[in-house]
């Protein structure tokens, strides 16, 4: 684990990632510590400028609602789905790029194009349309990311699994008698565990891109605070309050950078063959 | 005889796709929640019960869900996708109407982010090749970061307030002036003006994407045997960087173009609400909104077509610049 550690480490915008991530989960951890009201509660004058009140040191909007609130509340809901749907649909794309890898011949041939017919088509507008005729609620929005994001993860798991399974070390295990699930489970899918990881690292940026898209069309949880939701509410404002719509996407973006940035940290850590490319 | 054959083969794939997206539309209008005669019952305006039962056997809703697909299937085959009572209009005709829009817009994003992002890609690893100028792969590698985070709706938001609100140098809004009744040349002007901000903040994301691939790729050549060959008879670094490096390093990319094309198809409806451009994509959120949901899905048709087509084109394209390519080394 040392080398690990040492190569992540190393990496210095890793480490930034790392310590905005922590930032970001401490404020969505302590939000209902720092904010008793609910994010949609009136509590102020409506259209508080930042630091115009002590009290609201980021504003308020249009219905005196207090942006703070809403932007700690926000982080609960873009962290809460990122992960779900990226644990979903990196389980749903082990599953079928394991079965594809390997039993290989038509079952191989059938998952593959199955994978390749939800990579082809226009995610977004997928995701969009699923949300949309499931009516959108936090059910809804992870199921519609999880479908349109697992297709990477599989064809990875299907390739590494093709590549591993010719190993002598896996021939050893069929040879003395391991049933396939033993063997797919003990003695491939942990060899093949750090791309994965590194992909699912970016797919939980993703996810939460999708989900700020998706909330600022209006297709959001109703009940669920998101900075996709309060964006889009600021923008029929922009002319009055200009302001209203620029802390919480700063908010996606240091959050969406910050595990983009740990991604490529865990790549150049557990990846160290590919490190010679230069990204 | 060999491209023939495999011009069967990816077509074939386009069409099995294709007809996939009108299965799963199918599925959708099945699965969505609510009896589908009610709901064109309720979008028409009439609540009563026998109304709603001529509808479900005008639409042959009460026969088996397998001869119900094949109707479908056979009706979107003749470019029928049903009816949208909000606008009035059958939803082939309100598509049509407003592809070009959509057209424009990313065919412009498109042409930006990928000159852009090669031009950016290329500098940034000359740089680091020649050991020269080090902070122009810095710049570039920073700035991909930072637009590959930033929300595109959030920029889009941004540039209207900075270009449009506050220095008032670009329209924020619609494909043309209201009112202003321009032609010809005047016209033209008119509406590129208004391309603008759409272009770039569609675009900003894939000029982070195609600097980054450009970039990986061009380094990679830059370390191959060839390469170092040129360099050593004496080829000036310019003239190495151009014909030797970057025509095998853009291959990647252009593969890589046909496949982001599905991206920026979701990402222009964000970028044609915000800015009111009146595509499809602005149609798609107008159909969200209304609850509209033949024209919705009738616009995912077409869009997943319009992708599926740009993938089939690249990928002769790509083909016919690089004959090397046989049909077992595709990725």
């Amino acid at each position: 684990m040392k080398p690990f550690l040492r190569q992540f480490v190393a990496h210095r915008g890793a480490v930034v990632g790392l310590v905005l991530l922590l930032v970001v989960i401490l404020v969505a951890a302590f939000a209902s510590v720092w904010f008793a009201q609910s994010p949609w509660t009136m509590v102020g004058q409506p259209l508080l400028k930042p630091f115009e009140s002590g009290e609201f040191p980021l504003g308020t909007d249009m219905l005196g609602r207090d942006i703070g609130a809403g932007l700690a509340y926000g982080a609960r809901v873009s962290l809460l789905i990122g992960v779900t749907s990226t644990l979903v649909a990196v389980c749903l794309g082990v599953l079928i790029g394991a079965v594809a890898g390997y039993k290989g011949g038509a079952i191989d041939d059938l998952l593959m194009r199955f994978t390749e017919f939800f990579q082809t088509i226009p995610q977004f507008a997928m995701a969009l349309v699923l949300v949309a005729i499931f009516t959108p609620s936090i059910y809804s929005i992870v199921g519609a990311i999880t479908i349109v994001s697992w297709p990477p993860v599989a064809r990875l798991v299907r390739s590494e699994f093709l590549s591993l399974k010719q190993r002598e070390f896996v021939q050893a295990a069929v040879v003395i008698g391991q049933r396939p699930m033993r063997i797919v489970f003990t003695q491939i899918l942990p060899n093949a565990m750090s791309p994965i990881i590194v992909t699912a690292s970016l797919m939980t940026a993703t996810a939460i891109l999708t989900e700020s898209s998706l909330s600022f069309l209006g297709l959001g949880d109703r009940n669920l605070m998101s900075w996709g939701y309060m964006i889009g509410a600021a923008r029929t404002m922009l002319r009055e309050a200009a302001w209203m719509s620029l802390m919480p996407g700063l908010a996606i973006l240091v959050t969406v950078l910050a595990i983009n940035l740990i991604g490529e940290g865990l790549n150049d850590a557990l990846n160290p063959q590919l490190r010679k490319r230069g990204d | 005889m060999k491209f023939l054959s495999l011009l069967v083969f990816r077509l074939g794939k386009a069409v099995s796709v294709v007809l996939g997206v009108v299965v799963v539309n199918f599925l959708l209008i099945r699965l969505a929640p609510g009896d589908p005669a009610s709901i064109m019952a309720g979008e028409a305006g009439a609540t009563d019960a026998e109304y709603v039962n001529r509808l479900r056997e005008q639409f042959g809703l009460d026969l088996p869900l397998i001869q119900q697909l094949l109707i479908y299937i056979k009706n979107v085959l003749q470019f029928d996708l049903g009816f949208s009572y909000r606008n009035r209009l059958p939803v082939i005709d309100l598509i049509l109407e407003r592809l070009p829009a959509t057209l424009l817009l990313m065919a412009s994003a498109f042409v930006f982010s990928l000159v852009l992002g090669v031009l950016a890609g290329v500098f940034a690893s000359r740089s680091r090749y020649e050991n020269r100028h080090k902070w122009v792969d810095s710049a570039v590698m920073s700035g991909a970061l930072l637009f590959y985070a930033t929300p595109q709706f959030w920029l889009a938001l941004m540039a209207i307030i900075f270009f449009s609100l506050t220095l008032g140098w670009l329209p924020a809004y619609g494909m043309e002036s209201i009112g202003a009744g321009l032609t010809g040349w005047n016209m033209v002007v008119d509406v590129a003006a208004h391309l603008v901000l759409p272009t770039v903040s569609l675009g900003c994301f894939f000029v982070a994407v195609y600097a980054r691939l450009t970039r990986a790729s061009m380094l990679e050549v830059m370390g191959m045997d060839f390469v170092k060959t040129a360099r050593a008879k004496g080829v000036p670094s310019g003239q190495v960087i151009r014909r030797h490096v970057l025509r095998n390093a853009l291959m990647p990319v252009v593969t890589f173009a046909g496949i982001q094309l599905g991206q920026m198809a979701g990402g222009a409806v964000l970028a044609e609400t915000v800015f009111g451009w009146p595509g499809i994509g602005r149609l798609m959120f107008d159909s969200l909104s209304q609850r509209d949901y033949q024209l919705l899905l009738g616009i995912f048709l077409v869009t997943s077509t319009m992708v599926v087509t740009f993938n089939l084109l690249t990928d002769l394209l790509y083909r016919f610049i690089d004959p090397r390519v046989d049909q077992g080394a595709t990725p």
